[in-house]
């Protein structure tokens, strides 16, 4: 319906994305034939690095968008964020692939990924998280293809998924909240090496909340880089009415955290002078409480700036909160110490660039990003000129 | 009829020959070795390496005190690795051995995830870093030698001044108890007992714990007691009641608002961008 074949614009910025994935595609066949000791600096006190650390810790939590955005707009039909809705899904399904690709490398006998589909091992949190991030990218992939299925003609299918649409959003919203706490409950065994400031019998609920009030301020942070790539206006009314939701639960989440302390007799910890205790107050002062500050102060909260950079905030903030779960709240108890290899940085590179050519040739293709209403012809491209 | 082996500290010599003995009768590679301050040799286990002998030199005024502890898998009573393994690979059997592809049936299940690495309080499983299709592997307490031979395990039997006794884990904790109340010099205490709900190979010693590398005290608080398995289980019980209650709810809220949303043609709301613009 759209006269439209298929379309990629090559652009330098393109090229250079394509040969970091075809670098990482090479390195990760090296890691296939000669093991995980050839190209990662891994070992026996590090067993987890950079990939189930970043990339699929961090590319989950990231996700975080799609499933709140889809309880936000299916469930309670608040239609005002329909015009995001789309986007999150995409980004939300991209960063379960990068997670599902990044677990794949990792495991050492891969061939054997799916044994835990047949042999239960139910008393495993990883296989509460194995199974539910399984199923959730299958029922983000049926989402897509309702998309899918609207430039590739095939209405037989179309309706099929149509019928199925209300259990398989109502799933989508049940598998993630229970993997994204799955994750945090992951670390539970780690009593007496994870740090007290991070472990705790809640870190479920931690892991879980803060996936879900990340959501608004990703699709915030994506959809203004979107904004900027293709010279259209960014949501500005969408991103600022997101922010209430993002910083009740931001409050939540911090007065939980110190009843928490609290209750476990460490809030000492916190003030103690160690690394850990200063990691720790950084995350709860700049990317916690400076974010809410900033979201509760209406002349930052209506500016674009000020929506963009709080909401970065909070991004990293998840990012920097998981990276203290996985590298800095273990290191003073497992000992030895670990950075990644080079490999590991330049698979990981690999990965997120073939997510952003993935996101940009499916917003290109597809109808994902909201019609614009206004002539394209008075717009001008704004900001440092950058192309993606 | 859980088995147990009793370390007795005062009585290792460091004579190593427990280390020499789990090489042979598990057919493990000899490991590369540096000078170091220390006659640690390798110095910590691997999957190469399934016991290790530690050496400590402890000044006491103007003496100094030479002790060794062995060090090993504990084959903890309820296994943190047990529970963490999503494909049973990690089975804690009657006789009391912790053995990691224990049956014909999963030979091969294992995923290489090393979940099981990052549960152990202990550290002890190793991983194969440098094969292509890695195993991890630890101390399997000679399920082989003691259930199909009948013997008691390699360390046990190379064991040359008794610091070793394999019995009934209720004898041993006997025998432990019995050897600390008859000689004042025993600290007061039996590493295992009772360490995250306890485990097979049991420590007793005439130095305190904490000086010889044992877990007593984490970030300055006493080890847990409470068996691992149990604090995972305290979260994940409650999936199922989440999965349906969730559930129900988020179908409650979207058939209600459902009737006071307006109907929208998402065809006619989203397009394609045009990168060209």
């Amino acid at each position: 319906m759209y006269g439209r074949n298929w379309s990629f614009r090559i652009t330098w910025f393109r090229i250079l994305m394509i040969i970091f994935v075809l670098i990482a595609a090479a390195a990760a066949i090296y890691r296939f034939v000669y093991g995980l000791g050839a190209i990662t600096n891994l070992s026996d006190e590090w067993p987890w690095g950079l990939w189930i650390g970043f990339d699929l810790l961090c590319g989950i939590a990231l996700a975080g968008g799609g499933f709140s955005t889809a309880l936000v707009v299916h469930v309670l039909h608040k239609d005002k964020y329909l015009p995001i809705a789309r986007a999150a899904l995409l980004t939300s399904l991209l960063g379960y692939i990068i997670a599902m690709v990044s677990l794949f490398l990792d495991i050492g006998r891969w061939f054997n990924f799916w044994r835990p589909f047949f042999y239960w091992g139910f008393h495993s949190v990883l296989f509460e998280v194995f199974w539910c991030i399984s199923i959730y990218t299958t029922i983000q992939v049926l989402e897509f293809g309702d998309i899918f299925f609207e430039k590739v003609k095939f209405p037989a299918l179309k309706k099929i998924l149509g019928y199925l649409m209300t259990p398989l959003l109502i799933l989508g919203i049940i598998l993630p909240s229970l993997h994204q706490s799955s994750l945090g409950s992951l670390y539970i065994v780690a009593i007496d090496k994870l740090y007290p400031l991070w472990w705790s019998m809640l870190i479920p609920f931690f892991f879980v909340w803060s996936a879900f009030f990340l959501g608004p301020a990703m699709v915030t942070v994506e959809g203004t880089l979107a904004a900027r790539a293709y010279g259209r206006d960014p949501e500005l009314p969408v991103f600022q009415s997101l922010t209430k939701m993002t910083m009740w639960m931001m409050i939540i989440y911090f007065i939980v955290k110190m009843i928490d302390l609290n209750y476990r007799g460490v809030f000492g910890m916190a003030f103690n002078g160690s690394y850990e205790s200063n990691m720790f107050l950084i995350e709860m002062i700049v990317f916690i409480l400076l974010p809410i500050f900033m979201y509760a102060i209406p002349s930052i909260r209506t500016k674009l700036w000020g929506v963009v950079t709080a909401s970065l905030l909070v991004v990293v903030g998840v990012v920097f909160n998981r990276m203290n779960v996985v590298f800095t709240g273990m290191a003073k108890s497992v000992g030895g110490s670990y950075f990644p290899s080079i490999w590991e940085f330049l698979i990981t590179i690999g990965m997120w660039s073939a997510l952003a050519l993935a996101y940009l040739f499916i917003v290109e293709n597809f109808s994902i990003l909201p019609k614009e209403e206004h002539t394209h012809s008075t717009h001008t491209n704004y900001g440092t000129g950058f192309q993606a | 009829m859980s088995k147990s082996v009793l370390v007795d500290i005062t009585r290792c010599i460091g004579c190593r020959s427990c280390m020499v003995s789990c090489k042979s009768w598990n057919d493990l590679p000899a490991m590369p070795s540096e000078f170091s301050n220390n006659w640690d040799s390798p110095g910590k286990l691997s999957a190469e390496t399934w016991t290790n002998v530690s050496s400590y030199v402890l000044e006491e005024g103007d003496q100094l005190k030479w002790r060794f502890v062995k060090r090993q898998c504990m084959h903890c009573n309820e296994p943190a690795c047990e529970s963490a393994c999503f494909t049973h690979s990690f089975v804690k059997t009657k006789e009391g051995a912790v053995i990691y592809k224990p049956t014909e049936l999963n030979q091969d299940y294992c995923v290489g995830c090393r979940y099981c690495m990052i549960a152990c309080p202990f550290d002890v499983p190793g991983f194969q870093w440098d094969k292509t299709f890695p195993y991890v592997q630890k101390c399997r307490f000679c399920y082989d030698r003691t259930k199909e031979e009948g013997l008691e395990p390699a360390c046990v039997t190379a064991c040359l001044t008794g610091a070793l006794t394999f019995g009934e884990r209720d004898e041993m904790l006997a025998l432990a108890q019995d050897r600390i109340s008859k000689d004042p010099r025993y600290i007061k205490h039996v590493y295992g007992e009772k360490e995250y709900g306890g485990s097979s190979w049991l420590y007793i010693s005439d130095v305190p714990f904490a000086q010889l590398g044992f877990k007593t005290e984490v970030f300055n608080r006493p080890v847990t007691e409470k068996a691992i398995p149990s604090l995972t289980w305290d979260v994940l019980k409650w999936t199922p009641y989440i999965f349906v209650g969730w559930g129900a709810l988020l179908t409650a809220m979207r058939a209600y608002t459902k009737r006071r949303a307006e109907v929208h043609n998402e065809e006619e709301m989203y397009g394609p961008v045009d990168p060209k613009k």
